[in-house]
C-alpha cells in the first residue's frame, strides 16, 4: 500500500502543477487522441500529422484563432477504449479553458466518451465514425458526427449496388456479404443493412473479423463457397490490406468490393499494389491530393521545419480527413467568438459554435479547402449536418473519385436514429434537450 | 526500533487469533484507513481517481478473486476475464429486467452467476492438472467473447453490441462523482478483503492450501478434492463477477465484449505473479503496479518537459515497463509481497540485526 501513496502523491503532484502554468494566457486547447503505434497506426498516423499540420497552420499563418493561440497536446490511445479514457480523462482539464473537443477516431472509444460527456460538457466531433443515433442533438447533446455516420455510409453502398444492378428492386435475391471488424464500429451498419434487406429482400452474410484482423483464412472460404454478388468491407488498420490480400488469393474479384470510407486510403491499398486494382470504397468529405491549404502547410509549416510528418505523405486520404476533421472544429471556435466574444471558450460555448456551423461552399473556398470538402450546416436537433459521399477507385497507384454523388435516405434513416436514441435515453435515464427553449 | 513486538503478550486465543497480532500494524491498518477514506478525498484530483484509482480499486478485487484459485489453491486459470464479464452482463441484465433490484443484491446476484459458471468451468480442474488446466479454461475466455458478441439478449439487441449503464443508485445516493465512486468502490474493496482474509485462514483456505501444496496427501488426511477444488472456483469466480460488474457499471459505464478480452485475463494473471501468489496484500501491490506504472511512465517524459515525439514515448513506456516487471521478478521471484515481509522482517531487527 505504500506503492499506492507514492503514486497518489506523483499523481497529485503532477496535476497540480501543469494548468497553473497557463492560468492566465489567452489560449485555446484542443486534445488530440492518437494512435501512432499499435496495428492501427498506418492509418491513425497521417490522421494524427493533418490534425497537428492544420493548428500548427493556423498559429502560423493567422496567430491562432480571431488572435485566440492554440495550444495542443497527444496522447497516444493505441486504439484501445480504456487508453483512450485516461487520455480523455488526462487532457480534458488543460489549458485555460479546459479541453475545446475530443476527437478520438476510434467508435470504441467514442462509445465510452459520450458517457462522460454529460458530466464534463465537453464536445466529441465523430467525423464519419462514432454511434450513428448521436446524430440527435436532443439526446446526444455532446457528440457531432459531422459529415455522416456508419448507417448513411451503409445505406449509400446499398444504393450504389442497386444503381448498379438497374434499380434497388433488382436486389432481390442478390447475396451481400459484410466482412466487418468485431467491435462497434464494424457492427454499427448491421442494423441498417439489415433495415434495407427487408426492404429490398436481398441476401446478407455476417462476416465478422477479430481484431486486428491478420487472421481471415475461414472469412475468406467462407466468401469462397458462397460466391457472395458484393463484399462490403467494413475494415480498420492491418484488417483492410489483409483483406484485399486474401481475395487476391481467393480470386474474388476486387471490382465487387465495396469499402467503407475507412477503408479506402493508401495504407490500406498499397500493401497490395497491383492486386488491390478495381477495389472501391466510399469516400467523404475530402478525397487525397493537395489544395490552396495543403500549399500554405507547405509554406508556413514544412518550409520552417515544423512539420509533424514527412512532406511526401500530404494529401493522402487520411491526412486530408485529419485537416478537415480539426478544421471544423476550429471552424466551431470561430463561430462560437461570434456570440462569446474573442476569448478561450469552455465546452458549452463551442458546443454552441458547433451547433451553429454554416459551412458553405464559399467558406471552404476561403478556408483553402475547395474540392476537399462539402458544406456542412448543423443546428442543435441535426448534429451531423448532410451527409455525402462518392465512390473512389484504386487503380493500382492512385485513388481516382468516380462521378456521382451519393446521399443518405433519410427517410428510411430518421426513425432509426430516433428509436435507437430514445433506447438510449432509456438506458441512460438522460432528459432530452428542448432544442425550441434553448433558442429562444 | 519502533517496529518492535517485545511486551505484546497475547493471554487469551481471541488475540492470539486475531487478523494482525502486533500492535504496530494495527495502528498503520488504522491509520491506512483512515488516509484512504478522508485523506486521498481531500487531495486527490478528479483524473487520479477516474484514472488510477478506480481502475485499481476494482482490478485490486479481481486480482483477489483470481489470487484465491491460483495462489491459495494452485489451479492456474487464465479465463478469468470470461467470469468478469459474466459479472458484468449479469448485472447489466439485472438491472434492465428488474429495475426495482438494489443494486448491493444486483452485485451479490452477478457475482452468484459468475459463482455457478465458474464452478462449471472448475469441473475440469478434477481431471487436470496445472498447465493443461491453464489451457482448458482459457475455453472459458473464449466461450464468454462469443456468447457476449452472438447472443444479442444479452445486450438487449443494442446493434453495436455495445451496453450502457446509468449511474449506480444505494438508497437514495447516486454515485456519480468520482470521489464518491471511489469511496463506494473502497468499501465494498475492503468489506471483500476482509472476507476473503478469513476465508483463507479459516478451514477452508486451509483445505485450499493443502491442495495446493500436494493433492494426494491432502486427500490422504480427508480433504474432499472436489469440493476444495470447486469452492475455489466458486468463490473466485464470485469475486471476479463482482469485480466485473463493477468494472462495467463505476468504471466504463458503456462496454462491448472487447473490455473483457484475453488481454484482461493475462493482465489478473501478471497482477498476481508480480504482487505475490497466495498473499493479499499481494494483490494490491500487482494491480497497483499493472494499472499505474504504465500510466506514469506515459506521463514522465512530459513531466520532465523532454520534447519526444508521442510513438517514441508510448514504445519507451512499454520497454521500460518489461524491464521494471523483469527486474522485480529477477530480484523477487515470490512477488512485491514478499519484499513487503522481508522489509517488515528487517525492520523488526533494526538497527540491531546481530
Amino acid at each position: 500500500m505504500k506503492v499506492k501513496s507514492i503514486v497518489v502523491a506523483a499523481a497529485v503532484a503532477a496535476a497540480f502543477a501543469s494548468p497553473a502554468a497557463f492560468a492566465q494566457a489567452k489560449e485555446q486547447f484542443f486534445p488530440s487522441l492518437v494512435y501512432r503505434t499499435g496495428p492501427y497506426a498506418p492509418n491513425g498516423i497521417p490522421f494524427a500529422n493533418g490534425f497537428a499540420d492544420y493548428l500548427k497552420l493556423i498559429n502560423a499563418r493567422d496567430g491562432g484563432i480571431n488572435g485566440v493561440k492554440i495550444t495542443f497536446e497527444e496522447c497516444e490511445t493505441g486504439y484501445a477504449t480504456d487508453k483512450g479514457v485516461e487520455c480523455y480523462e488526462r487532457l480534458k482539464g488543460k489549458g485555460p479553458t479546459g479541453a475545446t473537443v475530443f476527437q478520438p477516431l476510434s467508435t470504441g472509444i467514442t462509445f465510452a466518451l459520450t458517457d462522460k460527456s454529460f458530466n464534463d460538457h465537453i464536445p466529441i466531433i465523430t467525423a464519419g465514425y462514432g454511434r450513428a443515433d448521436s446524430v440527435d442533438g436532443t439526446v446526444f447533446a455532446w457528440n457531432f458526427p459531422l459529415g455522416g455516420t456508419y448507417w448513411d455510409a451503409a445505406d449509400m453502398l446499398v444504393q450504389f449496388v442497386g444503381k448498379k444492378e438497374g434499380g434497388l428492386d433488382k436486389l432481390k435475391g442478390k447475396k451481400i456479404a459484410l466482412v466487418y471488424h468485431d467491435s462497434p464500429y464494424g457492427k454499427e451498419p448491421i442494423a441498417l443493412l439489415e433495415e434495407r434487406r427487408k426492404m429490398h429482400g436481398y441476401q446478407l452474410m455476417l462476416l465478422p473479423v477479430t481484431h486486428p484482423g491478420v487472421e481471415q483464412k475461414a472469412t475468406w472460404l467462407q466468401i469462397r463457397q458462397q460466391r457472395p454478388d458484393y463484399v462490403f468491407l467494413w475494415g480498420w488498420g492491418v484488417m483492410n490490406s489483409t483483406a484485399l490480400k486474401e481475395a487476391v488469393a481467393t480470386g474474388y474479384p476486387r471490382e465487387k468490393m465495396y469499402g467503407v470510407w475507412w477503408s479506402g486510403a493508401e495504407p490500406d491499398v498499397a500493401p497490395v499494389g497491383e492486386g488491390a486494382k478495381g477495389y472501391n470504397a466510399l469516400v467523404f468529405l475530402a478525397p487525397a491530393g493537395q489544395g490552396q491549404v495543403h500549399k500554405d502547410i507547405i509554406k508556413y509549416v514544412y518550409d520552417k521545419g515544423q512539420g509533424t510528418g514527412k512532406k511526401e505523405d500530404i494529401g493522402d486520404v487520411l491526412y486530408n480527413r485529419g485537416l478537415v476533421s480539426v478544421m471544423m472544429a476550429v471552424e466551431g471556435v470561430r463561430r462560437a467568438h461570434i456570440k462569446y466574444g474573442k476569448r478561450p471558450l469552455k465546452g458549452e460555448e463551442v458546443r454552441w459554435g458547433l451547433e451553429n456551423l454554416a459551412i458553405d461552399e464559399a467558406a471552404i473556398k476561403r478556408l483553402g479547402f475547395a474540392g476537399f470538402m462539402t458544406p456542412v450546416s448543423t443546428s442543435c436537433v441535426n448534429h451531423e449536418g448532410d451527409a455525402q459521399a462518392r465512390i473512389h477507385t484504386w487503380d493500382g497507384k492512385k485513388w481516382v473519385v468516380q462521378p456521382g454523388v451519393y446521399h443518405a435516405d433519410t427517410s428510411i434513416l430518421k426513425p432509426m436514429i430516433r428509436a435507437s436514441a430514445e433506447k438510449y435515453a432509456a438506458e441512460k435515464k438522460i432528459t432530452k434537450r428542448d432544442c425550441a427553449k434553448e433558442a429562444g | 526500533m519502533l517496529y518492535r513486538e517485545n511486551g505484546q503478550f497475547k493471554s487469551t486465543y481471541a488475540s492470539d487469533q486475531q487478523m494482525l497480532p502486533i500492535a504496530q500494524d494495527r495502528v498503520f491498518m488504522v491509520l491506512l484507513l483512515a488516509f484512504a477514506f478522508i485523506g486521498v478525498p481531500l487531495v486527490t484530483s478528479d483524473y487520479v481517481f477516474l484514472s488510477l484509482l478506480i481502475p485499481f480499486l476494482i482490478l485490486t478485487l479481481a486480482a483477489i478473486g483470481l489470487n484465491l484459485l491460483v495462489g491459495y489453491c494452485g489451479q492456474i486459470s487464465i479465463g478469468h476475464a470470461a467470469f468478469m464479464a459474466v459479472g458484468a452482463y449479469a448485472a447489466y441484465n439485472l438491472v434492465l429486467r428488474v429495475p426495482q433490484l438494489n443494486f448491493l443484491v444486483v452485485l451479490l446476484l452477478a457475482g452468484l452467476i459468475a459463482a455457478v459458471i465458474g464452478v462449471l468451468f472448475g469441473i475440469p480442474s478434477l481431471r487436470i492438472k496445472g498447465l493443461y488446466l491453464a489451457v482448458a479454461t482459457l475455453a472459458a475466455q473464449f466461450f464468454s467473447d462469443w456468447m457476449f458478441a452472438r447472443v444479442k439478449w444479452f445486450t438487449n439487441y443494442a446493434h453495436s453490441g455495445s451496453v450502457q449503464t446509468a449511474p449506480i443508485e444505494l438508497f437514495g445516493w447516486t454515485v456519480e462523482t468520482p470521489v464518491e465512486k471511489y469511496l463506494f468502490l473502497l468499501a465494498v474493496l475492503v468489506v471483500f478483503t476482509l472476507v476473503a482474509k478469513n476465508l483463507v485462514r479459516g478451514h477452508i483456505g486451509r483445505e485450499w492450501m493443502a491442495m495446493r501444496d500436494m493433492d494426494v496427501a491432502a486427500e490422504v488426511i480427508g480433504i474432499r478434492p472436489v469440493y476444495a477444488k470447486l469452492t475455489a472456483f466458486a468463490v473466485s469466480a464470485f469475486y471476479c463477477g463482482v469485480a466485473g460488474a463493477l468494472w462495467g457499471f463505476v468504471y466504463l459505464g458503456s462496454w462491448e465484449p472487447l473490455a473483457f478480452n484475453l488481454n484482461l485475463s493475462l493482465n489478473l494473471l501478471f497482477m498476481i505473479i508480480i504482487g505475490g501468489m497466495g498473499s493479499l496484500l499481494g494483490s494490491y501491490f500487482g494491480a497497483a503496479f499493472i494499472v499505474a506504472l504504465p500510466i506514469l511512465l506515459d506521463q514522465v517524459p512530459i513531466w520532465l518537459g523532454v520534447p519526444i515525439s508521442t510513438a517514441t514515448s508510448a514504445h519507451l513506456a512499454l520497454m521500460i515497463f518489461g524491464a521494471l516487471i523483469v527486474f522485480f521478478l529477477i530480484v523477487e521471484p515470490h512477488g512485491l509481497a514478499r519484499l513487503w515481509a522481508i522489509g517488515k522482517e528487517k525492520l523488526r531487527l533494526w538497527p540491531f540485526p546481530h
